[in-house]
């Protein structure tokens, strides 16, 4: 597996506004990659999984963009008009009966393809895991719903609407799950900081977290 | 006490009136006013909100039922009143400081949290075959007691919540002890962050193993007092049996794992299916039922506690064969530095350690400060790891930037995903059965909410 490209390039303890590189000598350089598609063969049974995939659902050439290994672990990642296509295929046909949620990976530098919907699956009857991975732009961030097909995933996506701001099209009632209602902005996005409201007790207000010194 | 003209006078039972509707709000005592107004309203349809501080809604669950008569036509669960954010804070720590937020997810099952994600963490390291087998052994040991600990209180407030008191009394009894090992062990009873990438926080103490095995005798003893208690009883099984039911179909749709799975005779359990932590060097059997409901989750909960004790036991044989082996990874520029020891006032930094980084070693001084103030970089990528916690497959989906600390890190937690199977459960049945559904999921609202 290749290097892609590098989407930035950050310095210090990342995360901290100022170097945050506390002996002076760390010399910490962070780049953050996007990795190319993997080589065959695989290994383990991915070769078995993207073979089958490959006979099962005709337009894989088309619908997979990059199929990467990592760790021992195999991501397909999938254009987002086929991936109920994809879903209902590697249910079906190969088996993977359950969808272990969404979860959703905000990367600000991966222009028009910043936000990522990572749906993990599993196969029992044959004891195999794979991963599905869409990337979306922030301005038209639609994902075609997995409720359908795993109705479990109804309130991960609702999860992920919450956290990320990623529409599912299709699912049976997106609202916010674990924010109140009327809340704004998407609190696991890069750009949200940390806390980001004051809060209120007993007539004393603390800062959000990201005010304060232990946090930046 | 009130007539149905005339207005409530309850004071723990008020009514006003909304554009929805009549709303009657009642925070205990007696219902015996509501109901009088109720049936005087001819409203064939009514909507109870219960929760989310409700004594039996097993934590701070919404339950909004919808009912005709007693029995439930549509059933929604509302969730987020514990929502803290923990997987955001992650973000701004160092991955070993993200131990201490995960541990406090799932507060019943800590150590599965974090075995959760120091295996994720290792496996981005590419260390997973370098945690010494002393560390893994703990790990299975800890956990196996932990899921002890969390069963019991899913059996205790389960029986509770039905109206059987004396089980309670005896679960958390059991529990006690199992707690008592964990302060001795780590030095707390929850949210210990003992498991940390690489290794365990630090070896057992002197004369652990001997009270270990005390404790699986004392437990193997009075597990039997519950098993009495309820196994076959008349009542529990009028209030279970048959209740909650959930097939396999609907189970594998809804992503449910755990007892709940196993419930309906799928023998499907992480420590068999995909081994980690050395499961496959114990002697164990994956407990089913086939009865899809909630006695048989329950019958399942019991029958693991006797399997927990089996892999315990044979923890502490390999244990005492391991005895003086390190408990985590070799490299020092991965390994938490600082040693703790048992002092005359308790828990606390090795002063033996600290004289030998300050006046002997300049390169020990020099990982300590490091991996302390900045910690240890991981590898850019993404990976997935899970473990079988008491309620089933806690999955964790960590995205490294090559940095200090972690990019993206999401808990697949079962209690989550088990929760949305309380309307399938539900729907149709009458409203007492809501609670022991409920109690069958064994859901832990502060890992629903994280």
């Amino acid at each position: 597996m290749k290097k892609e490209k590098n989407l930035s390039v950050g310095h210090g303890a990342f995360g901290s506004a100022d170097t945050g590189d506390t002996s002076g000598y760390g010399g910490l350089v962070r780049a953050s990659v996007s990795w190319g598609s993997s080589e065959r063969p695989y290994g383990s049974y991915f070769d078995d999984v993207v073979d089958d995939l490959e006979r099962a659902y005709p337009d894989f050439a088309d619908a997979i963009e990059r199929v990467v290994l990592y760790r021992g672990e195999l991501t397909l990642h999938v254009k987002r008009g086929k991936l109920l296509e994809v879903a209902l295929v590697l249910r079906d046909k190969l088996l993977f009966e359950m969808c272990l949620g969404v979860n959703g990976v905000h990367y600000p530098t991966e222009t028009d393809r910043e936000l990522h919907a990572v749906y993990p699956l599993l196969s029992m009857t044959h004891n195999r895991r794979i991963r599905l991975e869409v990337s979306v732009s922030e301005g038209d961030p639609h994902i075609p719903s997995l409720v359908e097909v795993w109705g479990g995933n109804n309130w991960n996506e609702r999860e992920t609407f919450d956290m990320f701001g990623i529409i599912f099209d299709g699912h049976p009632g997106l609202t916010r799950i674990l924010m109140p209602d009327d809340w704004r902005g998407h609190p696991q996005r890069k750009d949200y900081p940390l806390g980001g409201i004051p809060v209120e007790y007993k007539g004393a207000t603390v800062p959000p977290p990201n005010e304060r010194r232990s946090y930046r | 006490m009130s007539t149905s003209s005339g207005p409530i006078v309850d004071p723990y039972a008020s009514s006003l009136e909304t554009t929805e509707g009549r709303v009657f709000s009642v925070t205990g005592g007696d219902w015996d006013s509501v109901v009088t107004e109720i049936g005087a309203t001819k409203e064939e349809r009514v909507v109870v909100n219960m929760g989310p501080q409700h004594p039996s809604t097993h934590g701070v669950l919404r339950l909004v039922l919808e009912l005709e008569g007693e029995t439930i036509t549509e059933l929604r669960a509302g969730i987020g009143y514990l929502h803290t954010g923990i997987e955001k804070n992650t973000e701004y720590r160092s991955w070993t400081q993200g131990v201490t937020f995960v541990t406090r997810m799932d507060y019943l099952a800590p150590l599965f949290n974090e075995t959760a994600y120091c295996l994720g963490v290792e496996k981005l390291l590419g260390i997973t075959d370098d945690v010494p087998e002393r560390a893994s052994v703990i790990r299975v040991m800890m956990m196996e007691f932990n899921r002890i600990a969390s069963h019991m209180v899913a059996l205790g407030t389960g029986a509770l919540e039905l109206g059987a008191l004396s089980p309670m009394i005896f679960c958390f009894r059991e529990r006690e002890k199992v707690l008592d090992l964990f302060e001795l062990i780590c030095g707390l009873r929850m949210n210990m962050a003992y498991v940390r990438p690489g290794g365990v926080a630090q070896d057992l103490p002197p004369g652990a193993l001997p009270k270990i095995r005390e404790t699986v005798q004392e437990l193997r003893r009075d597990f039997k007092d519950n098993e009495k208690i309820l196994i076959g009883n008349t009542i529990w099984m009028k209030r279970t049996a048959g209740i909650g039911y959930l097939d396999l179909a609907g189970a594998t749709t809804l992503g449910i794992t755990g007892p709940v799975l196993r419930s309906t005779g799928l023998p499907w359990d992480l420590r068999k299916s995909e081994p980690y932590c050395g499961y496959e060097n114990y002697d164990f059997d994956v407990v089913t039922a086939n009865t899809c409901d909630v006695y048989g989750r329950f019958l399942i909960r019991m029958s693991e506690l006797e399997q927990s004790l089996r892999i315990i036991n044979q923890c502490v044989d390999k244990l005492e064969k391991l005895e003086g082996a390190p408990v985590m990874v070799a490299d020092k520029k991965i390994a938490w530095p600082s040693q703790l020891s048992l002092g005359g006032d308790g828990l606390g930094n090795s002063l033996d350690h600290i004289r030998d980084i300050m006046g002997t070693s300049m390169e020990a001084l020099i990982h300590h400060f490091k991996l302390v103030t900045e910690g240890f970089r991981v590898p850019a990528g993404q990976v997935y790891s899970a473990v079988e916690s008491p309620r089933g497959e806690i999955g964790v989906h960590i995205v490294s930037d090559g940095g200090t600390r972690p990019y993206r890190v999401h808990f697949r937690e079962p209690s989550f995903n088990n929760l949305q199977a309380t309307s399938a459960m539900c729907e149709g049945s009458l409203i007492a059965d809501v609670v022991a559904a409920v109690a069958s999921i064994d859901p832990v609202m502060g890992g629903v909410d994280r």
